[in-house]
């Protein structure tokens, strides 16, 4: 999941950076309707940024108005198909580290950080 | 519907991570029960929270398949056993490590249109919740309520507007005063799906949310 898990702090904390990222292709079954609906849940800047900074895709700056099959594949393969396998999703605002370990994000915080 | 294999479980996975019990399985009964209404809303983003075996998003995954499953928790064990449950059912999940939703910030507002909380329900001392191991799949405190409460604050603001919230309780919770507060306070609609008596456990699923169903 290339999109979105924020915490911490109050600015420039979204999207995180990632850095030594492994990435890993999986296949999930297309469902067009589903990605439709999916579209509209995506914070499409962080994901375009993300998607551009980890060298997966170059995507358009803004959704286009009208979306076809072909595009909606596009970002099913960035955004269902892509996974952060290992890496660092680093906060841009106030320097968090959270690992990402065989695929899942660690965002628990120290208690003094909460 | 079948229940997903845990096949690829042994014994001493169940040493860190909870074991599918009545109460996971009386859980599925009701979404299943609940199948019609969630074609219906044609959910998109589901969120389980303390997905521990991942038995639960996994049985979501068979019931609708056109969703994209994430969960919760706060045991690295259980977080590792939900997404491996996904993966051997043919349900892709994704796991995230975090207290509750907090490691999802204001992503997730207003987003969540299938959200499945079981918690640790069983009344016991105060000093047994809090942990990160197999125990804080069941510790629930001062009338079982200690972790449900601190979750309380943050379901409306996560739940889509045709989003649905499935809780399990137990009676010791007081399910009917739940359901008050989350009409009172939060303006939530609920409904109790589907009881069971489980031993000495009075279990009841209920189903939250913003319009009456």
């Amino acid at each position: 999941m290339l999109m979105c898990h924020v915490k911490g702090c109050a600015t420039d904390n979204f999207p995180l950076r990632i850095e030594d990222a492994e990435l890993e292709q999986v296949e999930v079954e297309f469902n067009e309707d589903f990605m439709r609906r999916m579209i509209n849940k995506i914070e499409w800047g962080a994901f375009v940024q993300t998607a551009f900074a980890l060298g997966v895709d170059q995507l358009p700056a803004t959704v286009p108005e009208n979306i076809d099959t072909e595009f909606l594949q596009r970002i099913h393969r960035v955004a269902m198909e892509t996974k952060l396998k290992e890496g660092k999703m680093i906060c841009n605002g106030c320097k968090h580290v959270y690992p990402v370990t065989d695929g899942i994000p660690n965002m628990l915080l120290q208690e003094t950080e909460v | 519907m079948k229940t997903p294999s845990l096949i690829h479980f042994t014994e001493k996975d169940y040493d860190h991570v909870y074991e599918p019990s009545e109460d996971t399985f009386l859980l599925l009964d009701a979404l299943e029960e609940d199948a019609g209404l969630i074609s219906e809303l044609q959910p998109t983003l589901c969120l389980e929270v303390g997905s521990g075996s991942g038995c639960v998003t996994t049985f979501l995954g068979f019931l609708w398949p056109h969703a994209y499953y994430m969960a919760s928790d706060i045991n690295p064990h259980a977080a590792a056993a939900t997404k491996k449950t996904g993966f051997h059912n043919g349900v892709p999940i994704d796991p995230v490590l975090s207290n509750f939703a907090t490691g999802f910030g204001a992503r997730l507002h207003k987003a969540v249109d299938i959200l499945i909380f079981n918690p640790p329900y069983v009344v016991t001392p105060s000093s047994e919740v809090g942990s990160s191991g197999i125990e804080a799949a069941w510790a629930g405190g001062v009338d079982g309520r200690e972790v449900l409460d601190q979750f309380i604050p943050h379901i409306e603001g996560l739940l889509s507007e045709k989003g649905l919230f499935y809780l399990v309780t137990v009676k010791e919770n007081r399910p009917l005063e739940i359901m008050a507060h989350m009409k009172e306070v939060y303006g939530l609609y609920s409904k109790v799906v589907m009881t069971r008596r489980a031993g000495i456990e009075g279990l009841a699923i209920i189903r939250f949310s913003r319009v009456e169903h």
